[in-house]
């Protein structure tokens, strides 16, 4: 369902409880305005009535004025009730039978509901003292009438008021759809902003929006980034692929064409062990190489961990791996008590310390050492005893296929490659130090707080 | 006929201990299915040719006229009521205010149709009450007896021609019994709220001795036989009706102002039957208008040649006329009539 629609139904309950709700006031108020104006035509009249009572020869009588009914007969269709009684309740004029109401108080105007005849019927009674020399008490007035022009005046406030709420609930309806949608406005340009776009273009979107769709862009504006990066990586990876296995692939051809070729059995087995030699080297090399695209995807599909650096090193250590690298070669740690936090991904991170642990048992002159410091962020590091990367190709550490150019033969140069790009991902770098008789090569991070 | 001032013992306003209707006549089939009972207090030879045109359209129906006294119709139809038996199917009556009473006390059904919609407001109450007529309260003078430059053209005339100590005019104006006529009452009364005339008017009425008597036929056939010189507020359909047999009477609208009396028409009880509907929708229906007017129930404004079309006072239909109904100014408004007369000189009693 739409936004829009959701808001209407809303809105449209809203409406329908509140105009509810105002229907009732609306006829309550109906009914006591009306109530209280014809009120004042029954005491007009009562009281015109009362002012036309005086005292002739010792008795109260009543000389009916006119204006009074005039008065009550601005209720057109109403009958009229009214009686005049003197001390005792001696009738003086008007109906004997009027319905009483509520005991009469000493003086002042009582309003009562009784029938007249069948009709309901509205009542005011009042009174007026006497204290002549001839006569001295009370006179009663009561003066009712039915109460047709009431309830018509009744449902006449009622029926303009529901219709003025009727006209502003439906304006308000109609301007409530033209708001929404207004406000909904951003939303449909980013959708035919999307649409439109190229499947290729995974650039930015335009964050001048308002403040709450601007989390979504931003969120939207991640992921591409990611989707991005990734379809950046792999089309490396493929290239590289491609790149690398070109030369040792032709090479293998070559050696198992000669292979083919050869009539003498210790040429042949000679030809074989390069071939094994090779076949090995292009095993490892498709390990980094794999082992840097998932370096590449974790940089940004792994929830960055809490890690600490000297764990890193031992397992790293521990896991022997470097044997198979040179076997019996010796590895020492050198950690400290502190802990070397950094935010990462422990894989990634082992990944790369054993490639540099790697380079630096091919490459390097042992022994090879390995560990962590808080010198200048958090740092773990390899070191070796050899004159270390010539200097020539440190500006291009990182680069891929380094190894091609000046190395021993079986490195690929891709694991500077992946260590610097694992750095990069988790905000750190690679660095090179050299040391009196020493070259250390390390990756530095900044150091978590705890 | 009786002198004003000879009136004493008369009951007030609701009249005789034992009414009786004056007529009473059927028209229609005799053995139609349906019968209407019509009474009123309008003279039969003028309410009759309308209602036989009516029945000329019904020929399923046969109707009852009763034609009653003011007072004696409205003390029957309301004893009805309070027993909770009418017998009428439709009451007309000239006693406007009586009829107010009587739907004021609920003893009216309801009747809604086109035609009772389109009767004005003043004409029309609670859908219950209806005004029927348009006749005026006009004055009828001997056109022999009375020098044409005598003849009154409004009250202030009248009372002019009253004036004079030997004034020939002395016992020789007639007007309704307020006591024994509604419509006198009514009449009246109407003319005690309009202006101060009134009074002037009962003075010289009761220093001059004039005639108060019942019925408005006896006042019309006193003047065209010149036992009176004028009548004074008589309803301008009788005068009419009897001026176009004998020319010498002459009707005036009094100039200063004329009170227009309509017929007010009620349903009896608490269902109105429909054949009465149909009547009383026939009544008001172009037609039957028509009809009326042709019997002079209905006016177009010009009654009298001598008119100088004065401002008009109808009487509307409505709660304002419970005053003229209210007991203790009813007994006031008769008292003084008698104490106006009580103190005028000896009344003439050989009429």
């Amino acid at each position: 369902m739409s936004l829009t629609a959701r808001m209407v139904i809303g809105l449209t309950a809203l409406l329908l409880v509140g105009g509810a709700a105002l229907s009732v006031a609306a006829l309550i108020y109906g009914r006591t305005a009306a109530r209280d104006a014809f009120d004042r035509l029954l005491v007009g009249a009562a009281a015109s009535i009362a002012a036309s009572v005086s005292v002739e020869d010792g008795t109260p009588v009543v000389d009916l004025p006119v204006s009074a009914f005039e008065l009550l007969a601005l209720a057109p269709d109403d009958r009229v009730a009214y009686r005049v009684t003197g001390p005792g309740g001696g009738l003086l004029t008007g109906y004997a039978d009027l319905p009483a109401g509520p005991a009469p108080e000493r003086a002042g105007t009582v309003f009562y509901d009784a029938p007249f005849g069948t009709e309901p019927a509205r009542y005011v009674r009042t009174s007026r003292l006497f204290a002549e020399r001839s006569f001295s008490g009370r006179v009663e007035i009561t003066v009712g009438q039915t109460r047709r022009a009431r309830t018509e005046l009744a449902w006449d406030i009622t029926r303009r008021a529901l219709i003025v709420l009727g006209i502003l609930g439906g304006a308000v309806l109609i301007m409530a759809v033209v708001v929404i949608r207004t406000a909904l406005s951003p939303l449909d340009q980013l959708a035919r902003t999307l649409s439109a776009r190229d499947p290729q273009d995974l650039d930015r979107l335009d964050t001048r929006v308002p403040r709450e769709v601007a989390a979504m862009v931003e969120a939207m504006n991640g992921f591409m980034a990611r989707l991005d990066r990734q379809l950046a990586s792999m089309r490396t990876l493929i290239s590289d692929s491609a790149h690398q296995l070109r030369t040792p692939v032709a090479a293998l051809r070559a050696q198992a064409d000669l292979a083919a070729g050869a009539t003498d059995d210790r040429q042949r087995a000679q030809l074989v062990g390069r071939i094994h030699a090779r076949t090995i080297g292009l095993g490892r090399l498709l390990d980094q190489m794999l082992a840097r695209a998932r370096v590449a995807h974790r940089a940004d599909a792994v929830r960055r961990a809490r890690i600490d650096l000297r764990d890193i090193a031992l397992d790293v250590v521990e896991s022997g791996d470097h044997t198979l690298v040179a076997p019996g070669a010796e590895l020492r740690l050198e950690i400290g008590e502190d802990p070397v936090a950094v935010r990462g991904d422990a894989l990634s991170l082992r990944e790369a310390v054993s490639n540099l642990v790697a380079n630096a048992l091919i490459h390097g002159v042992p022994p090879v050492r390995i560990g962590t410091d808080l010198a200048k962020g958090a740092r773990i590091w390899v070191e070796d005893q050899g004159p270390g990367i010539p200097p020539a190709l440190r500006d291009r550490l990182g680069d891929r296929f380094l190894g091609a150019t000046g190395s021993r033969g079986a490195s690929s140069g891709l694991g500077l490659a992946i260590a610097s790009e694992m750095a990069r991902s988790f905000g750190g770098r690679l660095w090179v130090e050299d040391r009196p008789d020493a070259f250390r090569i390390g990756l530095a991070f900044p150091q978590d707080p705890a | 006929m009786r002198r004003l001032a000879a009136l004493a013992v008369l009951p007030v306003l609701f009249g005789a201990a034992a009414p009786a209707q004056e007529v009473s006549r059927s028209f229609g089939p005799a053995d139609a299915p349906r019968r209407l009972t019509l009474r009123t207090t309008t003279d039969m030879d003028i309410l009759a040719p309308t209602v036989v045109r009516f029945l000329a359209t019904r020929p399923d129906l046969a109707l009852d006229y009763e034609q009653w006294g003011s007072n004696d119709l409205f003390a029957l139809t309301a004893a009805e009521c309070r027993a909770g038996t009418p017998a009428a199917d439709l009451v007309i009556s000239s006693g406007v205010h009586q009829m107010v009473r009587l739907v004021n006390d609920g003893c009216a059904a309801p009747w809604r149709s086109d035609a009772t919609a389109a009767l004005s407001p003043a004409l029309s109450w609670r859908d219950e009450l209806f005004g029927v007529s348009s006749e005026p309260a006009v004055m009828v003078y001997n056109r022999d007896l009375v020098p044409p430059e005598e003849v009154p053209l409004s009250r202030f005339d009248l009372l002019d021609l009253l004036r004079p100590a030997d004034t020939a005019y002395a016992g020789r104006i007639a007007t309704y019994d307020i006591e024994r006529s509604g419509l006198g009452y009514l009449f009246a009364f109407v003319d005690s709220q309009e202006a101060s005339t009134f009074g002037a008017l009962m003075e010289g009425f009761a220093r001059t001795g004039a005639v108060a008597t019942c019925c408005s036929s006896e006042i019309i056939a006193g003047v065209s036989d010149g036992t009176y010189l004028i009548a004074y507020n008589v309803l301008g359909s009788y005068a009419q009706s009897a001026a176009a047999d004998d020319p010498s009477l002459g009707i005036v609208e009094p100039a200063d102002y004329t009170v227009v009396l309509s017929r007010a028409a009620l349903l009896p009880g608490p269902v109105a039957g429909p054949e009465a509907g149909a009547l009383l929708d026939y009544l008001l229906s172009p037609d039957g208008i028509r009809s009326l007017a042709r019997n002079h129930l209905t006016d177009a404004g010009q009654t009298g040649e001598e008119t100088t079309g004065g401002r008009r006072v109808p009487i509307g239909l409505g709660p304002s006329l419970l005053v003229a109904m209210d007991q203790a100014k009813s007994r006031r408004f008769i008292a003084r009539w008698r104490q106006t007369f009580s103190g005028a000189g000896a009344p003439d009693t050989s009429r």
